[in-house]
């Protein structure tokens, strides 16, 4: 058990130590929440309409920028060899390894979810489904997005890459979650969506870190 | 039970069974795209709502059909490769992906052009279409993926897991006219006791699938042995191959070189 | 034949333009990809004979060094 805290340890302290990787993600997604009432219209009543797809396609993309850092200087390292030749479970290390990279990159943005929901206009109503939504629905982020870091982690130019693999997989979720708002903009019940979205990530939860080591082990070659 | 499948893990037996198959794919193919494009544009009688624009549902209902059976034709190739670790399946797998977007495309596009003058919009945001453009999607990055790794067989893995993850969206394509409310029609050849279609107008479409199927198999074993030469450059049988084939089509020129 | 004449048929009702508009697309789409396939596949089998007339010429000209170089 320690030997998995000492990941889920290093994991935090590298990460803080790199804080300028961990707030630029976070800065895209202010900015390109502002881009929203610039481009289309700062009228509230449009940007309550459009406000929760914006927040989650805002949250998606800026999380597409953190994931790279998932596994990529484990890679180019070797930390990642050394994982893997450690006799450790590989599926559980890159669970580990997941939990710390949601801490760091979704938690600020559970954070900032007030200042956004403020900007777009929600109500408290609207808010507090989108709060759910983020809190069920990041970790699937996550989770999900890690079996295509582990893929294109040994590429030169994944990044792009990366999003074009993810972002058709993550649109039942924005579906799901914009649903689930809208519902509450209407004051009308959103347990199913929220309950969908749990299902994936149970689902998730238990298949995803085997995912995630085998597409290591095909990156490592 | 599958013993008899062993034999085609291997590159030269796999690709002597596209050479079998080939032939009779095309002939099947032609026989039956013929048959059901001119029956289904000629024969069949019109719609009693729709008139003669119904007639796109013999290209457009087997291109959707297909489209997702293609995918998980790969998918299952995929978890063959990976379980088995068989290259044969990896290949088979990146053949198959080619053919099935274009499919893909194709079910976009007739349903389109179909939806445009019946329900007045080329496009709609309705679960059916929006899933079987994320299914388009799902196989460019398959596309995509395999083609960003310069190890053939660590390509054909890294796109085999994300064959099997876009997997899911297959269910949600097919199931998503009954969960939810949508525009597009609901099912119509899977209710087998009292399906809602005239049987004239059955048997084109059946047909129709039946070639689109042969040529979706043609194409694939034409990729199939691409992708075999490709990666088996090197062995001897495909140099003889090779060279068979070029002399026997080209004669002239091979004398030609051969004098020098 | 549901049609009484030509020009009926390629009217198609009314709804020519999107029936042809489709079918010919489809069609397109298939050929295209059928053709590629088959030319990608002659390329290849010429690719093969090239490299090993070049394997072959460089297994040569390194035996034509070291005899020359033996003597």
């Amino acid at each position: 058990m320690s030997l998995y805290q000492g990941i889920f340890k290093r994991d935090m302290h590298i990460a803080f130590n790199q804080k300028a990787e961990l707030v630029q993600p976070l800065m895209f997604l202010l900015m390109v929440v502002t881009l929203f009432p610039l481009g289309v219209s700062p009228s509230p009543d449009t940007l309550q309409r459009i406000g929760p797809g914006v927040i989650w396609i805002a949250a998606i993309l800026s999380s597409l920028m953190a994931m790279e850092r998932l596994f990529r200087d484990d890679f180019q390292d070797g930390s990642l060899e050394q994982y893997m030749l450690s006799g450790l479970a590989l599926p559980a290390v890159s669970a580990v390894k997941v939990a710390a990279h949601w801490l760091v990159s979704f938690v600020p943005l559970l954070l900032l979810s007030p200042l956004l929901a403020m900007f777009l206009n929600l109500t408290v109503d609207m808010y507090i489904a989108l709060v759910l939504t983020l809190l069920l629905g990041t970790p699937l982020l996550s989770l999900i997005g890690a079996i295509a870091v582990g893929l294109t982690v040994g590429l030169q130019k994944g990044g792009v890459l990366l999003a074009l693999l993810l972002i058709p997989v993550f649109i039942p979720l924005l579906i799901f979650a914009t649903s689930a708002v809208d519902s509450a903009a209407l004051q009308l019940p959103y347990h199913a969506q929220l309950a969908i979205i749990a299902a994936m990530l149970l689902l998730a939860a238990a298949l995803a870190p085997f995912a995630i080591a085998y597409s290591l082990k095909v990156s490592q070659n | 039970m599958w013993k008899w499948l062993h034999p085609y893990a291997k590159t030269e037996r796999a690709y002597q069974l596209c050479l079998t198959l080939q032939p009779w794919f095309w002939a099947g193919a032609l026989l039956c795209l013929s048959v059901g494009t001119v029956w289904g544009l000629a024969f069949a009688p019109q719609d009693y709502q729709q008139g003669d624009s119904f007639r796109i549902i013999y290209i457009h209902v087997p291109s959707a059909i297909l489209s997702m059976g293609t995918y998980v034709a790969m998918a299952i190739a995929a978890l063959v490769g990976m379980v088995w670790q068989w290259r044969t399946a990896y290949m088979s797998m990146i053949a198959m992906a080619p053919i099935g977007a274009v499919m893909t495309f194709i079910a976009l596009f007739t349903g389109a052009a179909w939806g445009k003058p019946m329900w007045g919009a080329w496009w709609v945001w309705d679960a059916r279409l929006t899933s079987e453009l994320i299914l388009l999607f799902l196989y460019m990055g398959v596309i995509a993926l395999y083609g960003a790794f310069e190890d053939k067989q660590q390509a054909g893995k890294a796109a085999g897991v994300m064959a099997l993850v876009g997997v899911v969206n297959i269910p949600i394509i097919h199931y998503s006219v009954e969960w939810w409310n949508t525009l597009h029609q609901g099912a119509t050849i899977s209710k087998f006791d009292n399906p809602s279609i005239a049987p004239e107008m059955l048997w084109p479409l059946l047909i129709s699938l039946l070639g689109f199927a042969f040529f979706i198999g043609a194409v694939t074993t034409v990729r199939l042995r691409n992708e075999i030469v490709l990666r088996e450059m090197h062995r001897p049988w495909v140099q003889a191959l090779a060279i068979s084939q070029l002399a026997s089509k080209q004669q002239v020129n091979h004398s030609v070189k051969g004098g020098n | 034949m549901q049609f009484e004449s030509l020009a009926d048929f390629i009217n198609m009702g009314g709804y020519a333009f999107y029936v042809w508009l489709s079918f010919g697309v489809t069609f397109a789409a298939m050929a295209i990809i059928a053709i590629q396939s088959f030319i990608k596949h002659r390329n290849l089998l010429k690719q093969v004979v090239v490299e090993k007339e070049r394997k072959a010429r460089i297994k040569k000209a390194r035996q034509q060094q070291q005899e020359s170089t033996s003597l």
